[in-house]
């Protein structure tokens, strides 16, 4: 799915002394199959980007058109259109309702109007998915989950409906190292597989770097910068006037650098950071 | 949120702003009250024009203070169509054995007529006094009731933080809304069955927030070492003003004033 984002404005709560503007002429171009992290500060106007591309907001001016059709319309093509957004807000596990794990991951695709066996088809193939054994979940109360189990419980429900765009809002929030980085994972062969629309948004860098090819910067509801992940999070001082410390490596090799070590800054995952310093090293150690 | 909420205290200033909470508490309750003594339409329209002259003084938006209505719009709907069926009077028009009476018309007209100046002063009431000064100024005029054992710090506490909470409960409802309706959940088509039906999307994780969130609250109150029983000193103590005397004033002479003219017209 195409999706255009043309001079969007939003303003919350507009004519009361509480207004406030998230979105101030934002302009995008999102393609299909593409892995895009959205960052910024707190209240920069990420989630409402997010609510913005998923039609559930209507803008203040501007417009998000979804393979040519407004997202925010009351039309049958606008619906349709929608449905095939997936967005999870931050703690999805907050929206759980049902009495089984079942039920609640089905609960999606039931509103999709599909069969009872394309249904079910689909809950097994989420909860594997989220990396949760259809045979022992399927039938237990979801409030009775640890936090990190209803979370993919909560993913799984969203994953269930095959959309062509996923938005994850800081997915990681509140989850332990381990299942964050456990989760980021999967995130990335979810994206792989089935080949959809990744856009992350989230203020840990390092995630953002791990998984997304094409990072926009956000800065007070306006794009602050649009492009190559490597280029937006490897700019320390880019990042630093929107708000964003570095990411840890590449602070660690800029440190480096200022040391006197020929190292190159525009590497971002732990690994290309190793790489960067066994190769520096041997090059000193040849001199 | 993109409107003011019943319930909500903006932070401004404004002369009803600064005016002590137990006098706006006082007018707001004859202003609540009145309505109910109004008959005619110029009281009716005296009265409306009082409040809105009320508004402006607390430089609240009109538009959105008249917005919180719709918070009760299917109680005055209801409402309008028991007054509108079942007053007798002169028939109108009548269908299927039901007559529609010009009467009923009135009446109903007139409990919509209250039922949204009750939302409108109570909204303007939260609009310009902040929870703390709400509670300040009932525990103040409930305080002689301790006398005789009431619990009045103990209600007064109960109430500031179901006051303090509805923000935050609307606040949740609309996220939860919004998560539920990017699943595909439909809540405005259907007849009314479906349509309560699909509001336990809703309801339920708001129902589990709320009761984690009380949980929660009462374990930080115990924390703090709260305790019920002790009388509290206050940071800020109230004391009537000259122009808390003038708000008293204006507000009596204004009430008599349109009852005067109920009783004379």
């Amino acid at each position: 799915m195409l999706i255009r984002i043309e001079n969007l404005r939003y303003i919350y709560a507009p004519g009361t002394p509480l207004a406030r503007t998230a979105l101030d002429g934002v302009s995008l171009e999102l393609h299909p199959g593409e892995r895009v992290g959205i960052v910024g500060q707190t209240g920069s106007g990420k989630s409402t980007l997010a609510q913005q591309i998923a039609g559930l907001l209507a803008p203040t001016a501007g417009r998000v058109l979804l393979d040519g059709t407004a997202a925010y319309e009351r039309t049958a093509a606008a619906r349709a259109q929608r449905r095939r957004i997936g967005l999870a807000f931050q703690h999805p596990e907050q929206q759980i309702f049902e009495q089984t794990v079942f039920k609640e991951v089905a609960f999606g695709p039931r509103n999709l109007g599909l069969a009872e066996a394309e249904v079910a088809e689909r809950v097994q193939w989420a909860l594997e998915m989220v990396g949760l054994d259809p045979a022992v979940f399927i039938e237990r109360v979801p409030f009775a989950l640890s936090g990190g189990e209803m979370r993919r419980v909560a993913l799984a429900g969203i994953l269930a409906m095959r959309p062509d765009v996923l938005i994850l809002d800081e997915p990681t929030a509140g989850l332990d190292p381990r299942g964050r980085w456990e989760l980021l994972g999967r995130v990335g062969s979810w994206q792989a597989e089935t080949g959809m629309t990744l856009i992350l948004i989230s203020h840990h860098l390092d995630e953002v770097a791990r998984l997304a090819e094409r990072v926009v910067l956000l800065a007070r509801g306006r794009v602050a910068a649009d492009g190559a992940a490597g280029q937006v999070l490897g700019d320390s001082q880019l990042l630093h006037s929107a708000g964003l410390a570095a990411p840890q490596p590449l602070a660690l090799l800029e440190a480096l650098r200022a040391a006197g070590w020929p190292v190159r800054t525009d590497r971002l995952l732990p690994e290309q950071v190793a790489a960067e310093i066994g190769q520096a090293w041997r090059q000193r150690s040849r001199s | 949120m993109n409107l003011l909420l019943p319930g909500m205290y903006v932070a401004a200033d404004s002369p009803l702003h600064r005016l002590d909470p137990r006098v706006k508490m006082g007018a707001a309750l004859g202003l609540m009250a009145l309505p109910f003594a109004v008959h005619t339409l110029p009281g009716s329209l005296l009265l409306a024009a009082l409040v809105a002259a009320l508004a402006l003084l607390a430089r609240a938006p009109m538009l959105a203070l008249l917005r919180t209505v719709r918070t009760v719009f299917w109680l005055a709907l209801l409402m309008f169509f028991f007054y509108f069926f079942t007053t007798p009077g002169r028939p109108l028009i009548a269908w299927g054995g039901v007559g529609v009476t010009v009467e009923g018309l009135a009446a109903g007209a007139t409990q919509v007529y209250r039922i949204c100046l009750l939302v409108v002063v109570a909204s303007l009431l939260t609009y310009t006094t902040s929870p703390a000064q709400l509670a300040h100024g009932l525990e103040a005029l409930f305080g002689p009731l301790e006398r005789v054992r009431f619990p009045v710090r103990e209600m007064v506490l109960v109430l500031t933080i179901a006051l303090r909470f509805v923000p935050t409960l609307f606040a949740e409802i609309e996220i939860i809304s919004k998560a539920q309706r990017a699943r595909g959940a439909d809540f405005t088509s259907g007849g009314p069955w479906r349509r309560l039906r699909s509001l336990v999307p809703i309801f339920v994780p708001i129902f589990v927030s709320a009761l984690r969130r009380a949980e929660e609250l009462a374990t930080a109150m115990d924390a703090r070492g709260f305790r019920s029983a002790p009388r509290r000193t206050r940071l800020h103590r109230l004391s009537l003003g000259r122009n808390d005397l003038v708000a008293c004033l204006v507000v009596l002479t204004a009430a008599l004033l349109i009852l005067g003219l109920e009783r004379w017209m």
